[in-house]
């Protein structure tokens, strides 16, 4: 299998305070990976840097051989913490934004699964619920075929079903070539369909193993070992 | 259908387990296709390539057999009910072990389930 993601180094000051603090990091592909930490750790300075968002005070990241840029995003496709679209769009008007924008788009599958959801596609972004919107950003970023699927907190603040219908939509989605990132900090919920976790704290990893191997050399879950690590 | 999954052990044996369990007990039958990779990662709401590690494991153990590009189909009952018999060993073993450190001999545990069970 072959390096999709490669951190060497890494660093990001924000003035004088440390975000990222020499990381190095390799992920294969046909993987799904846990990007853990506690609030303030630096999870969301990494995978701003990965998308280009934010350029890396020294160091370099590498996504399938390319530096953050036109080429590397046309392999990732990323899902941010917050939305920025707008929200007098209508669900089938952003749909055919992100048709332009990105070639490796679907939209028949994209439609599809609105319609599963009973969503329709001339609803306006902002008359739809929360979890709704939260549905439609999901759907959006997974209909595209891509290397590299980056979730930002995709989990945080749903109620359990829509929890349970984002990680059942993860796996449904998933393909052996690409890999996802979900960076999250409620282990618990996500871990059983994880097959890596990065633990990071400070802007240090602290840990990057498979699921099972922390079980089998821990006898406890990933949450457990979590909490142990970062007790204060 | 449910799966039980103990988040403190690794999954992969534990999804062994439960398709040996259901093939011996006769719910998955013999040459009856199982379920994809991908559905029973839905299902169970595990990796897929746990559940991929999975069947391949059952399948040195002539559990199941695959056909290509047909996916997965239950082999003969027999190795299945030889494997859950195993199991079964191993737990009463583990089980029985555990309550000789707590000081009790066979007879004693024999009592207690006894008890339990009334």
């Amino acid at each position: 299998m072959s390096e999709l993601l490669t951190c060497r180094n890494l660093t990001k000051n924000y003035g004088g305070l440390v975000a990222l603090n020499n990381v190095n990091l390799e992920i294969k592909s046909g993987k799904i990976i846990g990007l853990l930490g506690p609030n303030g750790s630096g999870k969301t300075t990494l995978i701003k840097i990965l998308n280009g968002l934010l350029t890396p005070t020294s160091g370099e990241i590498l996504i399938n051989g390319f530096r953050p840029g036109v080429e590397s995003k046309k392999m990732v496709s990323y899902l941010p913490d917050n939305s920025y679209l707008n929200s007098w769009m209508t669900v089938e008007q952003i749909v055919g934004m992100f048709s332009d924008f990105y070639a490796d788009f679907r939209p028949e599958l994209a439609f599809e699964m609105l319609g599963r959801l009973g969503i329709t596609p001339k609803s306006k972004l902002k008359t739809l619920s929360k979890g709704n919107k939260e549905k439609v950003c999901l759907i959006l970023v997974m209909s595209r075929n891509a290397l590299l699927y980056v979730l930002d907190e995709p989990i945080a603040g749903v109620d359990p079903a829509t929890r349970d219908y984002v990680i059942s939509t993860i796996i449904n989605n998933y393909n052996p070539e690409a890999s996802v990132i979900i960076s999250t900090h409620l282990i618990a919920d996500i871990e059983q369909v994880l097959d890596e976790v990065i633990f990071i704290n400070n802007g240090n990893i602290v840990l990057q193993k498979t699921v099972d191997e922390i079980r089998e050399e821990n006898g406890k879950s990933v949450d457990e070992l979590f909490r142990e690590v970062f007790k204060w | 259908m449910g799966w039980k999954l103990d988040k403190n052990r690794p999954i992969c044996p534990q999804i062994c387990e439960q398709i040996s369990v259901r093939i011996a007990s006769g719910e998955f039958k013999a040459n009856e296709r199982l379920m994809s990779v991908r559905e029973l990662a839905v299902e169970a709401g595990v990796n897929p390539n746990t559940v991929q590690k999975a069947f391949e494991q059952l399948e040195a153990k002539k559990l199941i057999y695959s056909v290509r590009g047909c996916g997965w189909f239950v082999d003969t009952v027999g190795s299945a009910k030889e494997t859950v018999e195993r199991l079964m060993f191993d737990k009463t073993a583990a089980y029985v072990e555990e309550m000789a450190l707590l000081g009790l001999n066979l007879e004693q545990v024999k009592k207690y389930i006894k008890e339990w069970n009334e």
